[in-house]
Protein backbone atom coordinates (compact mmCIF):
# COMPACT_ATOMS: atom_id res chain seq x y z
CA UNK A 1 0.00 0.00 0.00
CA UNK A 2 2.62 2.42 1.02
CA UNK A 3 4.71 0.96 -1.96
CA UNK A 4 2.16 2.88 -4.27
CA UNK A 5 1.24 5.88 -2.33
CA UNK A 6 5.13 6.76 -2.97
CA UNK A 7 4.79 5.83 -6.08
CA UNK A 8 2.19 8.31 -7.13
CA UNK A 9 4.14 10.94 -4.77
CA UNK A 10 7.07 10.12 -7.42
CA UNK A 11 5.14 10.52 -10.34
CA UNK A 12 3.34 13.62 -9.56
CA UNK A 13 6.61 14.83 -8.36
CA UNK A 14 8.52 14.06 -11.77
CA UNK A 15 5.93 15.18 -13.95
CA UNK A 16 6.11 18.47 -12.08
CA UNK A 17 9.83 18.80 -12.81
CA UNK A 18 9.20 17.87 -16.41
CA UNK A 19 6.45 20.70 -16.92
CA UNK A 20 8.59 23.08 -15.18
CA UNK A 21 11.40 21.86 -17.75
CA UNK A 22 8.60 22.70 -20.88
CA UNK A 23 10.98 22.90 -24.00
CA UNK A 24 11.21 24.50 -27.27
CA UNK A 25 8.11 23.15 -29.78
CA UNK A 26 9.79 20.93 -32.26
CA UNK A 27 8.22 23.10 -35.39
CA UNK A 28 9.38 26.69 -33.39
CA UNK A 29 12.22 27.16 -36.37
CA UNK A 30 10.75 24.91 -38.87
CA UNK A 31 10.21 26.56 -42.58
CA UNK A 32 6.78 26.47 -42.34
CA UNK A 33 3.98 25.66 -45.70
CA UNK A 34 2.46 29.19 -44.94
CA UNK A 35 6.23 31.18 -44.82
CA UNK A 36 6.15 31.95 -48.76
CA UNK A 37 2.37 33.17 -48.42
CA UNK A 38 3.33 35.26 -44.94
CA UNK A 39 6.29 36.63 -47.21
CA UNK A 40 4.21 37.93 -49.97
CA UNK A 41 2.37 39.77 -47.47
CA UNK A 42 4.82 41.67 -45.77
CA UNK A 43 7.15 42.50 -48.63
CA UNK A 44 7.10 44.90 -51.49
CA UNK A 45 9.22 46.12 -54.49
CA UNK A 46 9.80 49.24 -55.15
CA UNK A 47 12.04 50.52 -58.00
CA UNK A 48 14.56 51.66 -56.67
CA UNK A 49 18.99 51.06 -55.89
CA UNK A 50 18.25 54.08 -53.14
CA UNK A 51 18.07 51.65 -50.25
CA UNK A 52 19.26 54.46 -47.76
CA UNK A 53 16.18 56.59 -49.43
CA UNK A 54 13.46 54.19 -48.50
CA UNK A 55 15.07 52.91 -44.79
CA UNK A 56 14.70 56.97 -44.23
CA UNK A 57 11.23 57.30 -45.24
CA UNK A 58 10.46 54.11 -43.46
CA UNK A 59 11.76 55.42 -40.30
CA UNK A 60 9.63 58.98 -41.02
CA UNK A 61 6.59 56.74 -41.66
CA UNK A 62 7.22 54.29 -38.41
CA UNK A 63 7.59 57.74 -36.45
CA UNK A 64 3.99 59.11 -37.99
CA UNK A 65 2.94 55.37 -36.68
CA UNK A 66 4.06 56.11 -32.79
CA UNK A 67 6.94 54.31 -33.01
CA UNK A 68 10.05 54.82 -31.61
CA UNK A 69 13.00 53.36 -33.44
CA UNK A 70 14.82 51.28 -30.64
CA UNK A 71 17.93 50.11 -33.43
CA UNK A 72 18.91 50.56 -37.01
CA UNK A 73 21.84 49.25 -39.03
CA UNK A 74 21.85 51.36 -42.06
CA UNK A 75 24.23 48.90 -44.12
CA UNK A 76 22.10 46.01 -43.32
CA UNK A 77 18.66 48.12 -43.71
CA UNK A 78 17.43 47.21 -40.76
CA UNK A 79 14.87 49.59 -38.28
CA UNK A 80 13.47 47.97 -35.21
CA UNK A 81 10.91 50.17 -33.68
CA UNK A 82 8.83 49.53 -31.00
CA UNK A 83 5.56 51.22 -28.98
CA UNK A 84 3.72 50.79 -25.59
CA UNK A 85 -0.25 51.10 -25.68
CA UNK A 86 -3.75 50.52 -23.65
CA UNK A 87 -4.59 46.43 -24.78
CA UNK A 88 -7.86 47.32 -22.27
CA UNK A 89 -11.43 46.35 -24.90
CA UNK A 90 -14.39 47.41 -23.54
CA UNK A 91 -15.59 43.74 -24.11
CA UNK A 92 -13.51 41.96 -22.24
CA UNK A 93 -14.09 44.44 -18.94
CA UNK A 94 -16.67 43.59 -18.88
CA UNK A 95 -17.01 40.44 -19.39
CA UNK A 96 -14.11 40.14 -16.40
CA UNK A 97 -16.30 41.74 -14.19
CA UNK A 98 -19.35 39.92 -14.94
CA UNK A 99 -17.56 36.82 -14.49
CA UNK A 100 -15.45 38.25 -11.17
CA UNK A 101 -19.07 38.86 -9.81
CA UNK A 102 -19.94 35.81 -10.07
CA UNK A 103 -16.78 33.98 -8.64
CA UNK A 104 -16.36 36.84 -6.11
CA UNK A 105 -13.01 37.05 -7.32
CA UNK A 106 -11.23 39.34 -9.23
CA UNK A 107 -10.87 38.34 -12.54
CA UNK A 108 -7.79 39.84 -14.99
CA UNK A 109 -8.27 41.47 -18.34
CA UNK A 110 -5.87 42.85 -20.85
CA UNK A 111 -4.08 46.06 -19.69
CA UNK A 112 -1.12 47.18 -21.84
CA UNK A 113 0.88 45.82 -24.72
CA UNK A 114 4.41 46.23 -26.31
CA UNK A 115 4.01 46.03 -29.92
CA UNK A 116 7.03 45.45 -31.74
CA UNK A 117 8.18 46.28 -35.70
CA UNK A 118 11.08 45.50 -37.73
CA UNK A 119 11.73 46.63 -41.56
CA UNK A 120 14.22 45.17 -43.86
CA UNK A 121 15.31 46.42 -46.91
CA UNK A 122 16.95 44.01 -49.37
CA UNK A 123 18.61 44.98 -52.52
CA UNK A 124 17.24 42.28 -55.18
CA UNK A 125 19.21 40.46 -57.76
CA UNK A 126 17.83 41.88 -60.98
CA UNK A 127 19.88 44.94 -59.93
CA UNK A 128 17.18 47.67 -60.15
CA UNK A 129 14.81 47.43 -57.70
CA UNK A 130 15.08 46.77 -53.85
CA UNK A 131 12.66 44.41 -51.47
CA UNK A 132 11.32 45.82 -48.19
CA UNK A 133 9.61 43.59 -45.91
CA UNK A 134 8.40 44.63 -42.15
CA UNK A 135 6.86 42.80 -39.52
CA UNK A 136 4.20 43.56 -36.67
CA UNK A 137 4.00 41.53 -33.12
CA UNK A 138 2.98 42.16 -29.75
CA UNK A 139 3.02 41.07 -26.31
CA UNK A 140 -0.14 41.63 -23.77
CA UNK A 141 -0.27 41.76 -20.07
CA UNK A 142 -3.31 41.72 -18.08
CA UNK A 143 -3.67 43.49 -14.63
CA UNK A 144 -2.23 40.74 -12.86
CA UNK A 145 0.93 41.34 -14.42
CA UNK A 146 0.88 37.89 -16.87
CA UNK A 147 1.68 38.13 -20.48
CA UNK A 148 -1.94 37.03 -21.89
CA UNK A 149 -1.05 37.19 -25.45
CA UNK A 150 2.49 36.72 -27.50
CA UNK A 151 1.64 36.72 -30.81
CA UNK A 152 2.60 38.00 -34.51
CA UNK A 153 0.45 40.74 -36.40
CA UNK A 154 -0.68 39.16 -39.64
CA UNK A 155 -3.82 40.62 -40.64
CA UNK A 156 -3.29 41.87 -44.40
CA UNK A 157 -5.10 45.16 -44.17
CA UNK A 158 -2.15 46.32 -41.49
CA UNK A 159 0.71 45.89 -44.16
CA UNK A 160 -1.50 46.85 -46.94
CA UNK A 161 -1.54 49.99 -45.19
CA UNK A 162 1.71 50.27 -43.90
CA UNK A 163 3.08 50.05 -47.60
CA UNK A 164 0.43 52.31 -49.31
CA UNK A 165 2.08 54.95 -46.76
CA UNK A 166 5.07 54.13 -47.54
CA UNK A 167 4.86 54.51 -50.82
CA UNK A 168 3.24 57.89 -50.53
CA UNK A 169 5.92 58.69 -48.67
CA UNK A 170 8.81 57.67 -51.09
CA UNK A 171 6.96 58.98 -54.51
CA UNK A 172 7.26 54.83 -55.55
CA UNK A 173 4.82 52.18 -56.60
CA UNK A 174 5.02 49.64 -54.40
CA UNK A 175 4.98 46.37 -56.39
CA UNK A 176 3.46 42.56 -55.45
CA UNK A 177 6.22 40.10 -55.10
CA UNK B 1 19.52 0.11 11.28
CA UNK B 2 16.89 -1.11 8.01
CA UNK B 3 18.33 -1.21 4.94
CA UNK B 4 17.18 1.18 2.59
CA UNK B 5 14.03 0.07 -0.09
CA UNK B 6 14.20 0.70 -3.64
CA UNK B 7 11.47 3.19 -3.46
CA UNK B 8 12.54 5.00 -0.55
CA UNK B 9 16.10 5.55 -2.21
CA UNK B 10 14.69 6.41 -5.56
CA UNK B 11 12.87 8.82 -3.42
CA UNK B 12 15.57 10.16 -2.18
CA UNK B 13 17.56 10.56 -5.39
CA UNK B 14 14.89 12.75 -6.33
CA UNK B 15 14.77 14.78 -3.22
CA UNK B 16 18.60 15.30 -3.95
CA UNK B 17 17.84 15.97 -7.50
CA UNK B 18 15.16 19.02 -6.72
CA UNK B 19 17.52 20.15 -4.37
CA UNK B 20 20.16 20.27 -6.96
CA UNK B 21 17.72 22.11 -9.47
CA UNK B 22 16.49 24.31 -6.88
CA UNK B 23 20.07 25.32 -5.94
CA UNK B 24 21.36 26.16 -9.29
CA UNK B 25 23.91 29.54 -8.97
CA UNK B 26 23.68 32.22 -10.37
CA UNK B 27 27.07 32.07 -11.41
CA UNK B 28 25.84 28.67 -13.33
CA UNK B 29 23.16 30.65 -14.84
CA UNK B 30 24.93 33.19 -15.38
CA UNK B 31 27.59 31.14 -18.04
CA UNK B 32 25.66 28.34 -18.25
CA UNK B 33 28.53 26.78 -17.28
CA UNK B 34 26.55 23.26 -16.45
CA UNK B 35 26.34 22.38 -20.47
CA UNK B 36 28.66 20.95 -22.81
CA UNK B 37 30.23 23.91 -24.35
CA UNK B 38 32.24 22.03 -27.02
CA UNK B 39 29.49 20.03 -27.90
CA UNK B 40 26.67 22.88 -27.94
CA UNK B 41 29.23 24.94 -29.83
CA UNK B 42 28.75 21.85 -32.52
CA UNK B 43 25.21 21.91 -32.44
CA UNK B 44 25.23 25.81 -33.04
CA UNK B 45 27.27 26.58 -35.54
CA UNK B 46 28.13 25.74 -39.58
CA UNK B 47 30.84 27.23 -41.74
CA UNK B 48 29.48 28.00 -45.42
CA UNK B 49 32.24 28.42 -48.50
CA UNK B 50 32.08 32.23 -48.85
CA UNK B 51 33.45 35.62 -47.46
CA UNK B 52 30.84 37.80 -47.66
CA UNK B 53 29.73 38.76 -44.50
CA UNK B 54 26.85 41.26 -45.15
CA UNK B 55 25.43 39.16 -47.96
CA UNK B 56 25.64 36.44 -45.26
CA UNK B 57 23.62 38.69 -42.72
CA UNK B 58 21.20 39.92 -44.81
CA UNK B 59 20.59 36.11 -45.78
CA UNK B 60 20.48 35.25 -41.92
CA UNK B 61 17.65 38.69 -41.59
CA UNK B 62 15.70 37.12 -44.28
CA UNK B 63 15.66 33.62 -43.23
CA UNK B 64 14.70 34.86 -39.21
CA UNK B 65 11.74 36.63 -40.89
CA UNK B 66 10.77 33.57 -42.92
CA UNK B 67 10.73 31.78 -39.17
CA UNK B 68 8.58 34.62 -38.21
CA UNK B 69 10.61 36.39 -36.09
CA UNK B 70 10.95 40.37 -35.94
CA UNK B 71 14.28 41.94 -36.35
CA UNK B 72 15.66 43.48 -32.42
CA UNK B 73 18.82 44.41 -33.89
CA UNK B 74 21.66 44.14 -36.34
CA UNK B 75 25.31 45.30 -36.56
CA UNK B 76 27.53 44.68 -39.99
CA UNK B 77 30.83 45.28 -37.88
CA UNK B 78 29.95 42.99 -35.48
CA UNK B 79 28.71 40.63 -37.87
CA UNK B 80 25.44 40.00 -35.57
CA UNK B 81 21.61 39.30 -36.08
CA UNK B 82 18.82 39.05 -32.92
CA UNK B 83 15.64 38.50 -33.71
CA UNK B 84 12.15 37.71 -31.25
CA UNK B 85 9.51 35.47 -32.52
CA UNK B 86 6.69 35.68 -30.28
CA UNK B 87 3.97 32.80 -30.98
CA UNK B 88 2.18 31.92 -27.65
CA UNK B 89 5.66 31.69 -26.72
CA UNK B 90 9.13 34.19 -26.58
CA UNK B 91 12.25 32.74 -29.24
CA UNK B 92 15.21 34.85 -28.83
CA UNK B 93 17.98 34.32 -31.42
CA UNK B 94 21.21 35.88 -31.61
CA UNK B 95 22.81 34.57 -35.58
CA UNK B 96 26.90 35.51 -35.38
CA UNK B 97 28.54 35.59 -38.81
CA UNK B 98 32.64 35.49 -38.21
CA UNK B 99 35.24 34.68 -41.03
CA UNK B 100 36.65 31.22 -40.83
CA UNK B 101 40.37 30.65 -42.87
CA UNK B 102 40.41 32.35 -45.87
CA UNK B 103 37.94 30.67 -47.56
CA UNK B 104 34.90 30.11 -44.98
CA UNK B 105 32.57 31.68 -42.78
CA UNK B 106 31.02 30.46 -39.22
CA UNK B 107 27.49 31.31 -38.77
CA UNK B 108 26.45 30.50 -34.79
CA UNK B 109 23.64 31.16 -33.44
CA UNK B 110 22.12 30.73 -30.16
CA UNK B 111 18.77 30.99 -28.98
CA UNK B 112 16.35 30.97 -26.02
CA UNK B 113 13.18 29.59 -25.20
CA UNK B 114 11.23 31.74 -22.44
CA UNK B 115 13.68 31.53 -19.82
CA UNK B 116 15.81 28.37 -21.00
CA UNK B 117 17.96 27.67 -23.02
CA UNK B 118 17.40 26.18 -26.28
CA UNK B 119 20.66 22.79 -26.33
CA UNK B 120 18.51 20.63 -28.39
CA UNK B 121 20.21 19.50 -31.86
CA UNK B 122 16.75 19.99 -33.81
CA UNK B 123 15.84 23.15 -33.73
CA UNK B 124 19.25 24.46 -34.68
CA UNK B 125 19.79 21.73 -37.79
CA UNK B 126 16.36 23.21 -38.86
CA UNK B 127 17.40 26.68 -38.73
CA UNK B 128 20.53 25.88 -40.61
CA UNK B 129 18.20 23.89 -43.53
CA UNK B 130 16.43 26.83 -44.08
CA UNK B 131 19.29 29.35 -44.00
CA UNK B 132 21.42 27.15 -46.61
CA UNK B 133 18.09 27.15 -48.99
CA UNK B 134 18.42 30.64 -48.90
CA UNK B 135 22.20 30.91 -49.02
CA UNK B 136 22.02 29.17 -51.83
CA UNK B 137 25.21 27.31 -50.05
CA UNK B 138 25.66 24.03 -48.02
CA UNK B 139 25.87 24.59 -44.81
CA UNK B 140 28.86 22.45 -43.15
CA UNK B 141 28.76 20.74 -40.14
CA UNK B 142 32.13 22.01 -37.93
CA UNK B 143 33.91 20.21 -34.98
Amino acid sequence: MARTRKGKALSVLLSGILAGCASIPKDALRLSPESLQERQLQTRRFETQNEANLLSASAALLQDLGFTIDKSETSLGVIAASKDRSAVETGQVVAAVLVALLLGAPVPYDEKQKMRVSVVTRPLGDGKSTAVRVTFQRIVWNTAKQVSKAERLNDPEIYQEFFSKLSKAVFLEAHQL
Amino acid sequence: MTKLTCSQGLLGLVFVLILGMGCATTQARLLDSDESQVKLRSIQSRAFDTTDKATTLRTAIATLQDLGFVVDQADLTLGTVTGTKLAGYQLRMTVSVRPRGETQLLVRANAQYNVQPVTDPEPYQMFFAALEKAMFLTAHQVD
